[in-house]
């Protein structure tokens, strides 16, 4: 017995690692087994149309067209005449072989596809020849269209899902298309619809041995719901028309619903760049550029220091914190001191020298030392200026500044408001108001949107509250019931204090900056404003012409529109900024420009600020390259 | 008593011929729904594999009757000439052999192949049984030994010229038998140490394994330093330098025939086995696909008939060399793990039976008949489930083919056989 203890050992062993393997790959394994999605089983697809895009008034944004892909299986393929075939695609013999190669590389006996997005006219020609090509067909997929060439930064485009996500997805299969950009990406699974799916069982030929199941799992495809915007198409394609030769961003809102109007970045493109075969060179265009940055929204991600508009901020936390009134007064000795030494001191260009100024008249002439006054006041009512700047920065977020907006589009910056900690965690002295002055008048280091200011200003025209800006007003037709969308947002000041602000705001295209850009019949407020800017040359600070930055609403009871215009080294927000943003007023408020403005509407379509752009290039290259 | 005699059934052991025909019957109902398309009807006919394999079955009953009917002592007289009878159709092969997938193995009678080799294993068995039953064989005299070895491996070399590496493999199973008589284990171990050098050389490169080794054995000739003093190497040092030379050799040559000799194609399957190449579509299709119809199985399996994989076609060779993976997929671990039972229970009820021959002859058959069906079950299940490289050779009763169902058929029943007579002195 002794001697046959080794088999009866190695038999026994055996034994129990082959049970444990199968236990491991049968009920350990076995339980992810998924019995429908497995090579016994082929799926096959209808696909649904995609919904529709149309605009607040119902003009259609977005539709769908036919495209003709010709598909290949490689394994079906007969000896062919491939010169003919190679004119009928209009490609060479060698790109021919390629793409034969490329296709018989990925599987000999499934279909893929040989040439994308054939032209139409090609498409017919081809058809009637196609017979004589075995193995050769042709598929139609269905893409964008876009009947009006504008809003791209809105709407958004299509693409294939990208391999990664095509694995792990449980929905996208590779080569299929969705939503990259914009809404198209925001709302992808409402215009998607949902695939119809069709279950075979089949061998390992691929070949279809019958139904699965009898059709247990087999589902009818779903077509996409349609999509209604909020978007005013008309403003928009106006707004993008104004911004030509001008980089930068304007979003307009209705102030009583949130609902967004217009959203322009400049340079923009015509969305139809991103269909159709011209669609792989195209976005090298767009998205390449690293300059004008074509595919950069930047009414969205545009985050720069508000400047004076936010003067308005300080003087309603002023009012709300009671530290000023209305009646309140502070003297301008053409700037303000907040420190000993020489350098420590603000410049004001208000030109009232050492006479009382009160409130109104501090916002229309954009005061810096009214407001300097009060920022302090603000953060010493408190014993602490730690306290005193995070209830500051407690009003100012009311606001929906210094975090995402939360509106349906999938771009998106916080910006920065700060507060006592990130000053604590900063500055290794103990520091005051003085130490931090420039946030006073909106300088410093807080970062602001276009978006979060035209929804700042939305705030003030409601007089302390705001809904937060969508983009989608409807979908299939039926009003949204987001309630991120439709429930207000009440800010921390007290309506009272907002009149005092809203009627400086009304004297500044009255009397002040904005008052060469005046409508008639139309009683606009705003503020402008100049974002300084800088780049990096030598290591060393340069700074560029300023950014020009304007918010208003109108009309000042009741109002209709609240915008931000941001213009890119615009300058004096006045020359620029103001004349587009009564424009864009006058366009909403009475449909069109009348004749006595249409000066100002050649003047603006005008103006390009090319050369200014363009001195800035050579800098940029050379530090890039290092050689600077 | 001579009545009893003259029963052919008389005294055979029901449990292995009930074993038998469950692996056979499990094995064929598991070949029809491999090889089943949609068209085929009829059950006995020569147009289909499952209906082949049930005439191959039915015609096991005439072999297995014939088989009873000889007594005992005529197996054990005509040992020689049955093997050498089987060295003969294996020469034969060479001129007269049909080449089937690149390799001389088979003759051709129309509808019928036969392949020698599944039946060479049985008579090798009956050879060896006779020389080591010799009252005056001893295994201790190298001499001895080494005509055990030519009796052994001079079939396997045949079959590995033909070329058929998996057949000539099972050879080695033999080894457990000599074992069992008397051969000193060294020389399992040391197979069994090579082999451990050859599979690590391949892993991790000649390189690595030499400076390894080398070192392990530095450190093992020192302490045999420290242990002994200075005698033990004066006395030793030609063992120790030859012990490096071996084992420097042994893992340079493997490096180099694997880099080097070896064909790709049995390269990849070391390489994907050890987890150094991954291939769902070439090589390494038919172990991926195999154990994904496995794992598809679950617990009980999707009952009989209705694994799509299988039907599908989904996984190469599965009637023959893959069967294991019809019953991964339709009868799931319960049936896995009933045949991996089964096998183990034929298998110790042989050795069991064996050890209890008064008779050397019968014992020393009995046990190379288990050691030659334990080395098929290892090497088939174990290339099924994914844990030993692809080695084509059947499933024992179970995989498709008459040769292979005959050889194990003729295998297990002349121990059968021979069992029933134990208690008769021959």
């Amino acid at each position: 017995m002794q001697r046959s203890f080794l088999l009866y050992f190695l038999i026994t062993l055996t034994g129990c690692i082959f049970i444990g393997r199968l236990f491991q790959l049968q009920i350990i394994r076995g339980d992810n087994y998924d019995p429908i999605h497995n090579a016994a089983v082929k799926i096959e697809y209808a696909y649904p149309e995609r919904g529709y895009i149309y605009d607040r008034n119902g003009k259609l944004l977005v539709a769908n067209q036919l495209s003709y892909d010709v598909m290949v299986q490689p394994n079906k393929v007969k000896p062919l005449d491939t010169l003919e075939f190679c004119r009928l695609l209009k490609i060479d013999k060698q790109n021919f072989l390629k793409r034969f190669k490329k296709a018989e590389k990925y599987a000999t006996y499934l279909p893929s596809v040989f040439l994308k997005q054939l032209a139409k006219e090609d498409f017919a020609y081809l058809q009637e020849k196609l017979h004589k090509y075995a193995g050769f067909y042709i598929q139609k997929r269905i893409i964008r269209d876009y009947p009006i060439k504008a809003a791209a930064n809105v709407l958004g485009y299509i693409g294939e899902v990208n391999e990664e996500k095509a694995k792990k997805s449980n929905y996208y299969q590779q080569g299929e298309l969705e939503g990259k950009d914009g809404v198209e990406r925001q709302y992808e699974n409402i215009l998607r619809g949902r695939k119809g799916k069709k279950y075979f069982r089949r061998n390992n030929l691929n070949k279809v041995t019958g139904s699965f199941e009898n059709g247990k799992y087999d589902t009818l495809a779903q077509n996409g719901q349609d999509l209604t915007l909020t978007l005013d198409i008309d403003l928009q394609i106006y707004a993008q028309k104004l911004m030509t030769g001008k980089r930068g961003g304007i979003v307009a809102i209705e102030p009583s619903s949130g609902e967004i109007l217009a959203l322009v970045t400049a340079p923009s493109y015509d969305p139809n760049m991103l269909v159709g075969r011209k669609r792989s060179k195209n976005s090298v265009i767009l998205f390449k550029d690293s300059i004008t940055k074509p595919s950069y929204d930047r009414g969205l991600l545009a985050a720069y220091p508000p400047g004076s508009p936010f003067k308005m901020m300080n003087a309603l936390i002023g009012l709300q914190e009671n530290v000023i009134n209305q009646k309140t007064t502070f003297r301008c000795y053409g700037g303000f001191r907040y420190g000993y030494r020489k350098d420590e001191f603000m410049k004001c260009h208000c030109d009232i020298y050492a006479r009382p100024i009160k409130l109104k008249t501090a916002i229309a002439k954009s005061c810096n030392s009214y407001f300097s006054n009060t920022y302090k006041r603000i953060l010493e009512k408190d014993n602490k200026p730690t306290e005193g700047q995070n209830n500051w920065s407690k009003h100012v977020k009311s606001f929906g500044l210094g975090n995402y907006l939360g509106y349906d589009l999938p771009a998106g910056v916080p910006g920065l408001i700060p507060d006592g900690k990130y000053y604590d965690d900063r500055l290794n002295y103990s520091w005051n108001g003085s130490s931090i002055i420039s946030n006073a008048i909106g300088q410093g280091e807080i970062l602001t949107t276009p978006i979060q200011l035209a929804n700042f200003t939305a705030a003030i025209a409601n007089r302390g509250y705001f809904y937060t800006p969508h983009i989608v007003k409807k979908i299939d037709n039926e009003k949204i019931d987001n309630e991120n969308f439709t429930t207000k947002k009440n800010t921390t000041i007290d309506k009272e204090y907002f009149k005092p602000v809203v009627e400086a705001m009304f004297e500044v295209f009255k009397t002040g900056t904005g008052k060469y850009s005046q409508v008639k019949g139309i009683k606009i407020c705003g503020k402008t404003g100049t974002a300084e800017n800088f780049i990096l040359v030598d290591g060393e600070k340069e700074q560029l012409e300023d950014h020009s930055i304007l918010v208003a609403f109108a009309p000042k009871d009741n109002p209709k529109i609240a915008l931000a215009v941001f213009v890119e080294n615009g300058g004096y927000g006045s020359t620029i900024a103001a004349p587009i943003t009564s424009l864009i007023i006058e366009k909403y408020l009475n449909g069109q420009i009348s004749s006595r403005n249409r000066y100002r509407e050649q003047n603006m379509l005008a103006i390009s600020l090319q050369e200014v752009y363009d001195k800035q290039i050579p800098k940029q290259e050379e530090i890039a390259s290092g050689t600077k | 008593m001579r009545q009893e005699r003259n029963n052919i059934f008389a005294g055979i052991d029901w449990i292995l011929v009930i074993l038998f025909f469950a692996l056979v019957a499990f094995g064929w109902l598991n070949i029809y729904a491999a090889s089943k398309t949609e068209t085929d009807t009829s059950l006995l006919s020569f147009s289909t594999k499952y209906g082949k394999q049930l005439i191959f079955i039915s015609l096991t009953i005439p072999l297995i009757v014939t088989i009873l009917f000889f007594n005992s002592k005529f197996y054990e007289q005509f040992a020689s000439i049955f093997y050498f009878l089987s060295i003969f159709l294996l020469l034969m092969l060479f001129p007269f052999g049909k080449e089937i997938n690149g390799a001389k193995s088979w003759f051709n009678f129309g509808v019928l192949g036969l392949q020698p080799s599944e039946f060479a294993k049985a008579f090798t068995a009956l050879a060896i049984a006779k020389l080591l039953s010799d009252r005056l064989y001893s295994l201790k005299l190298i001499k001895n030994q080494i005509k055990a070895f030519i009796i052994i491996f001079f079939p396997a070399f045949l079959i590995f010229l033909q070329p058929d590496a998996g057949s000539a493999v099972i050879y080695l199973s033999f080894f457990f038998v000599l074992n069992r008589e008397g051969l000193t284990s060294n020389y399992i171990l040391l197979g069994t140490a090579f082999i451990m050098l050859f599979i690590l050389t391949i892993y991790f490169g000649y390189k690595w394994m030499i400076l390894s080794t080398f070192l392990l054995l530095t450190i093992l000739v020192f302490y045999l330093i420290y242990r002994g003093g200075k005698r033990f190497f004066r006395f030793n040092w030609h063992k120790i330098i030859s012990v490096y030379l071996v084992i420097g050799l042994f893992i340079f040559g493997t490096g180099y025939v694997y880099k080097n000799i070896l064909p790709s194609h049995q390269k990849d399957r070391f390489d994907i086995l050890l987890g150094k190449k991954i291939d769902k579509r070439g090589i390494g299709y038919n172990s991926y696909q195999s154990q994904l119809t496995i794992s598809s199985g679950g617990l009980k399996g999707k009952g009989f008939l209705k694994g799509d994989l299988t039907q599908g076609d989904f996984v190469p060779e599965q009637h023959t060399d893959y069967i294991f993976s019809t019953v991964g997929e339709e009868w799931g671990f319960i049936g896995t793990s009933l045949v991996v039972i089964l096998f183990m229970a034929l298998m110790y009820r042989i050795i069991y039976l064996a050890e209890t021959h008064t008779n050397k002859f019968g014992r020393i058959y009995g046990y190379s008949v288990a050691s030659i069906l334990f080395f098929h079950v290892i090497v088939n299940i174990g290339m099924v489930i994914g844990l030993l490289p692809t080695v084509g050779i059947p499933l024992p009763f179970f995989s498709y083919g008459g040769s292979s169902l005959w050889g194990f058929t003729i295998l297990l029943f002349i121990f059968i056989r021979l069992d029933a007579h134990k208690n008769y002195d021959w």
